[in-house]
Parts: C-alpha cells; structure tokens; sequence
C-alpha cells in the first residue's frame, strides 16, 4: 500500500535503476513481503466497532515492522472493507485468500459474519484470527478465537452476581439474534442446573435498535419486586443499549436494586453516552482499559499515538488482537514459514503475555486461555474491576451445561475434530449439527 | 478463588494498619478519638469490599463529629488519598473529567488542606453493595434533617435494612415526626416490622395498618403472612392469616388496577411519539399528496439541531432544549423548502417519482450527516427537570419525559390546528389544496403555498427530532425507524386529516403496547400491521376519510 510505495521508491533510488527496474522490483517486492488481510468493516452499521479493530492491526503491522518484520520480510497489509454485509463477508475473504494469497487474515465482529466466512476458509485452508466475545458451539481447523466463549464471559459473571451478589431471580434480556439465543440457552441450562426455578428466570428478545423500552423496563421492575434480588443479564447488542440504560435511570432502577451485568457494553460503546446513570451496571470482559498493569499502559500509549488521538478508548476486542496478532507472528517463527497448515499445527501450546497480566495460551480446541473481570461503571465511563478470576480460564468450545454438547469435544492436536463426540466415538466434521 | 482474595485482603490490611499507624505517628497532635478514626480511614485504601463495610460500620458507630463528612464522600467517590504519604483526604468537588489538580480536604477537621496533582491521587473505590451499605447508614445521620422530603429519602434508604437498631431509630422517629407523609411511610415501615411479632394482636394491628398500602414489599410480606406465596404456610393465628388474606386481596385489586393505568399510559406516550411524527407528514403527504421519504431525514436533522445547540450552550444545559425547539423547527423548515424547491415541485402529479427522488434526496442527507458528524451516537443530555419519575402513588409512577412529550404533543397538535384554522396561511394552504386553479384565480401565489406547505411539515418533522432525541439515539439512521411506522399512522388515520393522525397514532400506540407484554415487540408489531391492513381493505381511506369537494380531487 502506502508504504510498499515509498519503499519502491526508496529501492529505485539507492539502486538508480530505471523504468525497466520497476518492473522487476515490483515482482521482487511481491515475494518479498507477507501479506496479512484485514477483514473489517469499514462501512455500515458495525463500521463504529470494527474500524478500531483494522486500526489494530495497522498499529501491530507497522511495530512488527519496524522490529525487522518476520522471517526477514516486512508485513503488508491487504484492507478489504466488507461493508456490514455478510455474504460480502464471504466475497472478501475469498478475495484475499485466492487473489491476495494472504497468509492470515484478522477480522469478523459478528457472528453471523463469521458463519458466513467460515465455508471459504475451510475451503481454502486459509487462517482467521476471530477476536470478538462469541457464543461458542464452534471450533474450526481454520480459525483461532481469540475472544472469550461463554465460560470465559457469562458464567462467570452469572457465578459472581450468584455468589457475590446473592441474585436469586434472573433476567435474561438480549437482542434477537444468533449470540444472545444461543448464550441465553446455555445461561438457562446452567441456572437450571444450579438449581434456579424456572419461574425465576424471565428470558426476553428485542430487535435491533429497539427504542422504546418504557414497558420492558416496567416488566423488570416488577419482576424484580418479588422480594429476591434480581439481576439482568444483557446480551443487548449495539445501539438499543442506550435507551435501555436510559430508561432504567428515568424508572429509577439503581444498579444496587436490580444490577444489569452486560457482555457487549465496553469503554468504545460507553464513549457515546452520559455513563452517570449507569453507575454501578456491571460488565464482563476479559480487559478493561482501567487495570493497571505496565503492559497495558504502554499498549494504551502506543494506541494514543498511533492514532494520533490521546482521547481514544481501547477495549477487548482490540486486546484479542493484540494477543492474536503476537500469537501468530510467533507460531510463524516457530514454523519458519507462513504455510497455513504448518503455522495452524505450530499455534496450538504457544504462549503469549496478556495486556491486564497472566498468560494467553492457545489450546487445542483453538480456543485460548484469559482472564475474566466483572467491572462496575465509573462516571466517566471506565469501569472499576470488582471481581476477577485468580487464574486465567480456559476456552471452552462447546458448552458442558447443554445437554446435547457434553459430550462434544474440539480437539485439533490429537483428534484432528472440531465436533468429536466421545460417547459415539464420532467426528461429525465440519456440520456444528 | 474468594479465600485468595480475602487472604492477599489480609495481608494488605496488615499492611495498610502499619501505614496507617505511620501517618498517626506524624500526627501526634491529635486526640485519641481522632487518631482512631484516621487509622479506620487508613484501612480503607487496601482492604477487600467485606472489610470495608466492617470499617464503614465501625466508623458509623465511632460517633466522630467527621464521620458522617467522610461517609459521604466515600459514598459521593470524594474519598482519596494521596500516593507518596498514603494520607487520606476528602475532596472538595467531585473530580472533573479533565481536572489536573484537586482540592483537598483534611478529613478530621474539615478545613481546606491544599491541592495535589491527580497522579499523586489514588481514590477508595466502593461497589454497589457497599454504597447500598453506605445510604442505609447515612440515612440515620438525615432522619433529623429538617427537611422532609430528605427525611422521607432517609426513611426509603433505612427500610432496605429493617433490623432491630433501625426499627429502633424509626420508633423513636415517629413519635418527633411533624410531616404527615413521613409519618405514614415510617408507620408502614414500623407496620412491617411488626409483622414479626410474636404477639398476634400487634401482628393484627400491623396489618390493619398495611391495608391501605399499595407497596410491592408490603404485598410480598403480607402474601408471606396470608399463606397464598409459595410454598408458604401462612401466619399460625388464623385470625391474622385471614387479615392477612383479605389485606392482600385489596392490595393486589388496586395494584391491577394501576397497572393498567400505567399501560395505558405507556401506550398514549408511544402514540404521541408516532402522532408527533405522523402531524408533519399528515400535512406534506396528506394535503400536498408528496410522498416524503426524506420526513425521517428531518426529524434526524432536527435531532441534530437539538445536539449542536446544547454544545453551543454548555453552561446552560436546563434550558437548551427549549431553544433547540424553535430552532429544529428552522433548520428543517429550511431544509424542507429546498427539498421542495430544488426537487419536488417539478415532480408534483407524479407520485412514483417523487417517492423515489425523496428517496434519493434522505440518503443523501443521511450520508452528510456521517460525513459530517461521523457514524457514532452523539449523545443529548436530559435537563433535570425531563428526568426521573412522578410518583403517583407506590403503584403508579410515571417517567416525567414521556409525560413531557405527551404533553408536547398535544401543545403542537393545537398549535398547527390554530395554524391551519386560523391564519390566512392556514386558510391559503387549504384553499391550495381543495382547488389549486380556483385558489391562483383569487389571487394566492400557490407555488409560495406549496414551498410554505411543505416547510410547515418538515419544520414539525424537525420538532418531532428533538422529542426524539429524548428517546432514542441521535445517529444517522434515526430517521429510518420511524417513517414505515408514520406512513402508517398517517393511511390509517386517514390521509390529510390531522385528527385522523391524532387517533390514528394514539391507538395504534395504545394497541402496540397492551400487546407487548403477551406476545413480545416483534409479534406486536407483526400483529399491528396486519391489523392495519385488513382495516385498510374495508375502509380504504381510513379512520376519517377526506369528504367533500376536496376528496373527488384524490
């Protein structure tokens, strides 16, 4: 791109070839660099979370870069923009592994766009790094998720507001869609499970960008009056947040009487709002901007200066990046080549430090291991870790508290499956049922 | 995992007391009581949540004259101290956003103690169960306050914890007590506490007294009481059960009751919104015959207007909305003018066109607004007095921004009606639109009526914007989740009829919202549409169809 440009141009000079150089440094240039894909949407309604995802990867492209870049060549950024389009989704990425012949490609936010471009990259053997909270009930040869499954975000938070909190009645309030269905069906499962009755569990959709919240809040409310401390588990995705919290304060819903503990509310979303009626509501993530560590401080100033905006907020998503990124870089060293099959067999065992502390660990289910936090709204819109796990939790692909899944297991190292059921003995391969 | 928490708690505690005990060291000035308090402070920078309220009630209980200044500030996030000597302080405002400095002050003798820089401050944070804890005890502090409504706060914050010392506090409270309202609310707490007599006659009295409320808590300990919760067995006196029983009959009967209301209520405010949104339209689709698409464009504008109105009056947030009123009305007013001018009117006769060229012209606008303001919410604040909620009684409270808006509805409603009705442009633009070639020969410019027509309904479009900014989120596409809903307002009211759209959007508001709770927000809605289309095929021009001579011109 840009700086392929500069760097011919810098070549043509210190060599002072002429016209019939170019030619030859270009095709030079080609095998020369690794080509790395950036799948994200820059356009439509999830350009607001993804366009800081692509930024992401620039920053670690150009650090990797200027530490020498990896097997002797430099990175290059291949940036398609997909548009918030989901069978776009699947256009693109066909486009960089086939035309671009990218060695890795870091992208997706929504599930139903990973769904999407899941066919090309089995078809094509190609290597996605998927770095958004997700609700499991998937692993693939082709893809590393770098972001949390349900055990390593929602049980755990259900497990504080259950033990730490004292939540006897459940709300469990999402968007209506792929993630919150799913999620929602193992949470039952597992309040079910934990002894929970289901007139105690109240389970509710909305569509996307609802606004008009006055009754459903008014339901909580009273849901919530029964004499049992209650709690809202939102997988409210996107926009329809807003009036959400908004409404709660106006009712005069405090976090301490019924507590909404989200998985898709972060620093980047909560930068657009007022966050004092928030105060309090919880999150479940596995970073925050806020926790204090060196790393993290000297991750934030990068970004402040990569961006060249020191009021940008850095969340998860990004954080999943980082680690993806690195994770990949050294499974590339490791294999000495950028060969997916050899980089996808040397991913599984490598180790790489965590933003907020602990280690992130690829296992064999592609999953990886992290850290979970619950943080509680600050007015200014950070959160105040309040809970943590000690260690950090391993990714688990499919959900033990679902009937159908406990005897599934992913497993790329030894079983070579990604649905392997141990009762039958069976790798129904690429279907996820 | 919690072991290891309360374990490195411990261990900080030990180390916090040896700091502590440090700072005290320095501070040999002090009395006794004082140098005890500071070191109960000091074990607040490092301990765990748990410990923290042991020392939240210790310091309550230490009868410092300071105590109640620091809770509060613990409470209030003023509670800090500062890294180099681990000193706690108070601070004096709560910390800007921005701030570098911060003023401070000492905690024991409440006197101004300098300033330091953020970076030396380390705050003591709290979570909810500890600001919880927190309230309930200052509440005891503001039972005396000799402001009632403060007392009637402090006596809400006391009742979440009804244990022996506070229904000791309260008994000794309502006998002092002046206010009436005060009074009743502790004799109700009083009332619940002594549901757990062991005397039945208390127990009796109580719920003689507990008949009369209509609280959520009262009904769930009084079902407690009666026998009918679950798996509960009742009070052992029958007498008392059956007390008990016809006290939670009554309640639940009124609670119903309420309950309705406040569907009712929760329907005419989602009506108003569509009536807000369906006047303007009902006037360019329905007298102009325009099918606007760009109408949700304007309220966005108008949304917008609302937003940059507030950042240009940052000191005066109260009253910007108000300004943002006229103001939205302008600029979409303006803008709809020359969406009339530039496009729309030469395409008047051609309804297919125009509808696609308004189509075209709400992209556009659309896509200016991301250029220019970005993709990202932009967020308008709710002035104070749009915020919280009216309590009618302790079954019914309604949000004071719905009733706002419900309010502002029915003040534009009369206010184009007296326009239409009224004025001679009222009297031009029907003219205009009941017969155009009659209305030129009496000498009214219709083209300037078609370009004021037109403005008048996107300016109201625009005021619609600024309810909505209220609502929902300011973003680009905000137009778009309204219009479908609108234009169905609009041909279910029926077309050009101001009080068709007034009907029209309150029962459609109404139905959506009674429907809600029983088949969920997208069968509601499925429901509403398909309600509205076998309505259409029987009575094709809607709930008031145009008559007269203006109806054979459609």
């Amino acid at each position: 791109m840009n700086y392929r440009k500069t760097r011919i141009a810098g070549w043509l000079l210190a060599a002072g070839m002429a016209f019939t150089g170019l030619a030859m440094s270009s095709t030079a240039q080609a095998q020369d660099t690794i080509k790395v894909g950036v799948l994200h949407s820059l356009s439509g309604t999830m350009a607001i979370s993804e366009t800081t995802l692509k930024d992401t990867i620039l920053m670690m492209i150009d650090e990797q870069n200027k530490k020498g870049g990896l097997l002797g060549k430099k990175l290059e950024a291949v940036v398609v923009d997909p548009a918030s389009n989901w069978p776009l989704f699947a256009e693109k990425a066909q486009e960089l592994l086939e035309k671009d012949k990218v060695a890795v490609v870091f992208g997706c936010w929504t599930s139903v766009s990973r769904k999407s471009v899941l066919p090309v990259f089995e078809k094509d053997n190609g290597l996605l790094f998927y770095p958004v909270q997700y609700e499991g009930e998937e692993s693939s040869k082709n893809v590393i998720y770098t972001g949390a499954a349900p055990n390593q975000q929602a049980i755990p938070a259900v497990e504080y507001l259950m033990n730490e909190v004292g939540v006897k009645r459940w709300v469990l309030e999402g968007t209506d869609y792929v993630y919150p269905r799913t999620t929602n069906k193992i949470l039952e499962a597992y309040l079910l499970a934990k002894g929970v009755k289901p007139e105690d569990i109240s389970i509710n959709y909305t569509p996307f960008g609802y606004s008009d919240w006055q009754a459903r809040v008014a339901a909580i409310k009273k849901f919530g009056s029964a004499g049992k401390k209650t709690a809202v588990v939102s997988t409210i995705n996107g926009d329809a947040n807003v009036p959400f919290y908004k409404e709660l304060g106006n009712q005069k819903i405090s976090a301490q009487d019924i507590p909404v503990v989200a998985f898709s509310v972060g620093e980047e979303e909560l930068s657009g709002l007022d966050a004092k009626p928030l105060v309090g509501h919880l999150a479940a993530w596995n970073y925050f901007e806020s926790i204090n560590t060196p790393t993290n401080k000297a991750f934030i100033e990068k970004w402040h200066t990569f961006i060249k905006n020191p009021k940008r907020t850095t969340n998860d998503p990004m954080e999943a990046h980082f680690i993806g990124f690195n994770l990949w870089v050294k499974a590339v060293q490791k294999a000495g080549t950028t060969d997916t099959e050899k980089v996808i067999a040397a991913l599984p065992g490598l180790e790489t430090p965590n933003l907020t502390g602990g280690i992130a660990k690829v296992l064999p289910n592609h999953h990886i291991t992290k850290p979970v936090y619950i943080g509680e709204v600050r007015a200014d819109g950070m959160f105040d870790v309040v809970w943590k796990t000690t260690g950090t939790v391993p990714g688990e692909a499919w959900s033990r508290y679902l009937p159908s899944d406990k005897d599934i297991v992913a497993d790329w190292v030894t079983l070579k499956c990604g649905n392997y059921n141990k009762a039958t003995k069976a790798c129904s391969g690429q279907n996820y049922k | 995992m919690k072991k290891s928490v309360r374990s490195a708690g411990a261990r900080l505690l030990f180390l916090a007391l040896l700091l502590a005990g440090l700072s005290i060291a320095r501070l040999h000035a002090q009395s006794p009581s004082d140098a005890s308090f500071l070191a109960s402070l000091g074990q607040l920078r490092e301990v765990s949540f748990p410990d923290k309220e042991t020392i939240i009630a210790q310091l309550a209980q230490s009868g410092h004259p300071s105590a109640q200044s620091a809770l509060t500030a613990l409470l209030e996030d003023r509670l800090y101290f500062r890294n180099d000597d681990q000193m706690v302080f108070l601070l004096k405002a709560p910390a800007a956003d921005d701030a570098t400095s911060l003023t401070l002050v000492d905690p024991v003798t409440l006197k101004d103690a300098g300033s330091a820089p953020v970076e030396n401050l380390t705050k003591i944070g709290t979570n909810n169960h500890l600001r919880r804890v927190l309230q309930t005890t200052l509440a005891r502090f503001r039972l005396s306050s000799p402001d009632a409504a403060v007392r009637l706060g402090a006596v809400h914050d006391i009742e979440q914890n009804l244990d022996e010392g506070n229904v000791k506090l309260l008994r000794e409270r309502v006998a002092a007590e002046t206010d009436s309202k005060v009074k009743a609310e502790i004799s109700t707490s009083l009332a619940m506490a002594d549901l757990d007599s062991p005397d039945a006659p208390v127990r009796l009295a109580a719920i003689a007294v507990l008949h009369k409320s209509l609280r959520q808590d009262v009904l769930n300990k009084l079902s407690g009481v009666a026998g009918t919760s679950d798996g509960g067995e009742g009070d052992s006196d029958p007498q008392v059960r059956a007390a008990a029983q016809s006290a939670v009959k009554s309640i639940t009967r009124w609670r119903t009751m309420y309950s309705w209301c406040e569907t009712l209520f929760f329907g005419l405010s989602l009506g108003s919104v569509l009536v807000l949104i369906a006047i303007g339209l009902a006037i360019t689709f329905g007298v102009m015959g325009v099918i606007n698409m760009a109408h949700g464009e304007l309220m966005m504008l108008g949304a917008y207007t609302t937003y940059l109105v507030q950042v240009a009056m940052p000191n005066h947030g109260e009253i910007s909305i108000l300004v943002a009123i006229p103001a939205a009305f302008l600029v979409a007013a303006l803008m709809g003018i020359l969406i009339e001018r530039t496009v729309i009117r030469f395409l008047y006769g051609r309804p297919l066109e125009t509808l696609l060229a308004t189509f075209g012209v709400s992209l556009i606008l659309q896509q200016l607004v991301r250029s220019i303001f970005t993709a990202l919410n932009r967020s308008v604040n709710t002035p104070n007095w749009m915020s919280g909620t009216l309590q009618v009684n302790d079954a019914l409270s309604v949000t004071y921004n719905r009733l706002y808006i419900v309010i502002f509805t029915l003040l534009v409603f009369a206010a184009l009606f007296v326009v239409l009705k009224r004025t001679r442009v009222g009297l031009e633009i029907r003219a205009v639109s009941q017969n155009r070639a009659m209305a030129r020969a009496m000498g009214i410019r219709s083209e300037w009526v078609d370009a004021l027509t037109f403005g008048l309904g996107s300016g109201i479009a625009g005021v619609a914007g600024v309810a909505l900014s209220q609502l929902t989120n300011v973003n680009p596409n905000l137009g778009q989740s309204y219009i479908i809903d609108s234009f169905m307002v609009v041909v279910f009211g029926g077309v050009g009829n101001l009080w068709g759209a007034m009907v029209g959007g309150m029962s459609m508001g109404v139905v959506n919202q009674l429907l809600e709770p029983y088949a969920g927000a997208v069968l509601a809605k499925i429901f509403v549409l398909i309600v509205l289309i076998l309505f259409i095929q029987t009575r094709p021009r809607g709930l008031f169809p145009p008559t007269g001579r203006s109806s054979e011109n459609q």
